[in-house]
């Protein structure tokens, strides 16, 4: 039972409320996160640190190894540009015109979300293979899909796509149309308008989605191994040479490849967390 | 739409028939994009589904194989989503309705496995249940197996799924506000009455739309779950790992057969989801607001 006055004892505490629970909810709260993402968090970076500096090095430095961050940071950026690209228009689209169907098409724009990886995996190799609906127009023209880089690139962008519309939307959404309006009465066209008015304030939710689309993409393997094709050098991506060194028993090696894996997501997310914070201490002075 | 509304009503944007045939190309562009990189994977999934006619599909679903897989994937949906719903309620209680040191970095935390790619998330749990990890030892003396058995699919599960909840209600519960809480507690109420009775009352369909996000994700993971599953066939196989496994002995027909199970429960999801956004306002989206000033 939660003590009534326990939270104006708790230390923690830097202003008191009167409402009950918090030893509670705040002590499972930190029990549940310390067990499962925490320890388990330590201990793959522990592995890694146990290593020692050179052999990890080594480890992470591989040839095999470095072609694969290539392939995944080459893919992913590529993917993270047609996200942002595709992703932009798409929320442009939802947040400024009406049209039949709209609700279904908002509602399918999470699509990727919902739908497991290793489907879209065994899909998108359906469609893109010598044979499938959209490979056996691409083939003729010598444009090869399935098990190459582009293969990569589209089951990234298929992840990651998303994060863009939903990160760029509601800011579209909420832009006083006023302010364009103010803009086209002083004589901005369309051009300036948008890169004048509308640029400036979507753009930190662009970088914002573009960002956590890179980050999906370039951790991603459901949908990624299927299209791959996997060629060491070529088509090998990261997280799939980490479940290769599983699968020979070398759980350093994995555990050293995660470590790098790790430090590229939390670079990514305290980037992302920066971002967002710039952006809040500049909407803040403005109002 | 009012957004729409507001700016074709308005004298001053009224679009000329140029920005008009812009307008159209657009939503057509859009349109075509979706339908060709969204909607023809899905339509793949079916055709080749039953590519070889229904008779041919239903014996592939009813195999062992996939029924175990399918039981397999309800049971940990079953385990890995109530309790990250606790963990969602226990930690936006705690973040929206008191002020601590290191709330942000506590927030910060929870969203850690968004950022996590989910094969290095598998691994995690083997460095600690593994045979070589901190507690295998000890668990392989007793007997006890997690990893390549089902307790490490459910962690793994539990731990992609985990900020789910807690990101939908964190900022839901932060705009509502404590009055009616407050107000209840000086009226003498005590703290479950007043989550009972006024909080779950408030947060349902946040609460709701957080835990259909959490269950669709735990019924479709799969790197995490492929690390430490070991793909023991009928016993460590979730749906998802059934389908590449079949995939993988060229079996596509039944691959795309038990893949189109999970195709629909992601439409059965997007279609809960946008029932919740239409009905219950719990949503992003300004357009679908009533009121808008």
């Amino acid at each position: 039972m939660p003590a009534k006055k326990a939270n104006n004892s708790w230390s923690l505490v830097t202003r008191s409320s009167p409402l009950p629970g918090f030893r509670l909810s705040i002590g499972f709260t930190l029990t549940y996160l310390t067990v499962i993402v925490l320890i388990p968090l330590a201990a793959i970076l522990l592995h890694g640190a146990r290593l020692g500096f050179g052999a990890f090095l080594h480890t992470v430095t591989a040839p095999r190894v470095l072609a694969s961050y290539r392939v995944t940071l080459g893919c992913a950026a590529a993917a993270a540009l047609l996200s942002a690209l595709f992703g932009m228009l798409l929320a442009w689209v939802l947040a400024r015109y009406s049209f039949p169907g709209k609700r279904i098409v908002d509602a399918i724009v999470d699509l990727p979300f919902a739908l497991p990886t290793a489907v879209a995996g065994i899909s998108l190799t359906a469609l893109y293979a010598e044979n499938g609906w959209i490979g056996r127009f691409l083939e003729p023209h010598g444009i090869h899909v399935a098990f190459t880089p582009i293969g990569i690139v589209m089951a990234m962008s298929f992840v990651g796509f998303p994060f863009v519309v939903r990160s760029v939307q509601p800011v579209l959404e909420d832009l006083d149309p006023a302010m364009e309006e103010a803009a086209a009465s002083l004589g901005a066209n369309v051009w300036q308008r948008f890169t004048r008015v509308i640029a400036p304030v979507a753009f930190p939710a662009l970088l914002t989605g573009t960002a956590l689309a890179f980050a999906r993409a370039a951790g991603e393997y459901g949908s990624v191994i299927f299209i791959a094709g996997n060629m060491p050098m070529k088509t090998e991506i990261t997280a799939l040479l980490i479940v290769t060194k599983l699968e020979e028993y070398d759980y350093s090696g994995a555990a050293a490849i995660a470590g790098a894996m790790l430090a590229l997501s939390f670079t990514i997310m305290l980037a992302v967390n920066l971002l967002h914070w710039w952006v809040q201490r500049r909407e803040g002075k403005r109002t | 739409m009012s957004v729409g509304q507001t700016i074709s009503s308005s004298a001053m944007l009224r679009p000329s028939t140029a920005q008009k045939a812009g307008r159209v190309a657009l939503i057509l562009l859009a349109l075509l994009l979706l339908a060709g990189f969204l909607v023809l994977p899905v339509i793949a999934v079916f055709t080749q589904a039953l590519s070889q006619g229904w008779k041919m599909y239903r014996d592939s679903i009813h195999q062992e194989d996939v029924l175990s897989a399918l039981r397999l994937t309800g049971l940990v949906a079953c385990i890995a989503v109530p309790l990250n719903v606790a963990f969602g309620i226990a930690a936006s209680w705690a973040i929206t309705r008191f002020e601590f040191h290191g709330k942000n970095l506590l927030i910060t935390l929870i969203d850690i496995p968004l950022a996590v790619s989910p094969v290095v998330a598998g691994l995690m749990y083997v460095e600690v249940f593994g045979l070589h990890g901190w507690l295998g030892p000890w668990l392989s003396e007793h007997n006890l197996h997690v990893i390549f058995a089902v307790p490490g699919i459910v962690l793994a599960t539990v731990f992609v799924t985990f900020p789910f909840v807690a990101r939908e209600l964190i900022p839901f519960m932060q705009a509502q506000g404590s009055d009616e809480e407050v107000a209840a507690v000086v009226l003498g109420a005590n703290g479950w009455s007043v989550f009972w009775r006024i909080t779950l009352p408030n947060i349902k369909w946040a609460l709701l739309y957080g835990t259909i996000l959490a269950a669709s994700r735990s019924i479709g993971e799969f790197g995490a779950v492929s690390v430490v599953s070991g793909h023991i066939r009928g016993q460590t196989t979730t749906l998802p790992l059934q389908v590449e496994m079949l995939y993988n002995e060229y079996n596509f027909t039944a691959a795309f057969a038990a893949a189109s199970l999970l195709t629909l429960a992601a439409i059965v999801t997007l279609i809960l989801k946008k029932i919740i956004e239409v009905t219950s306002g719990v949503h992003r989206h300004v357009d679908e607001e009533e009121v808008q000033s």
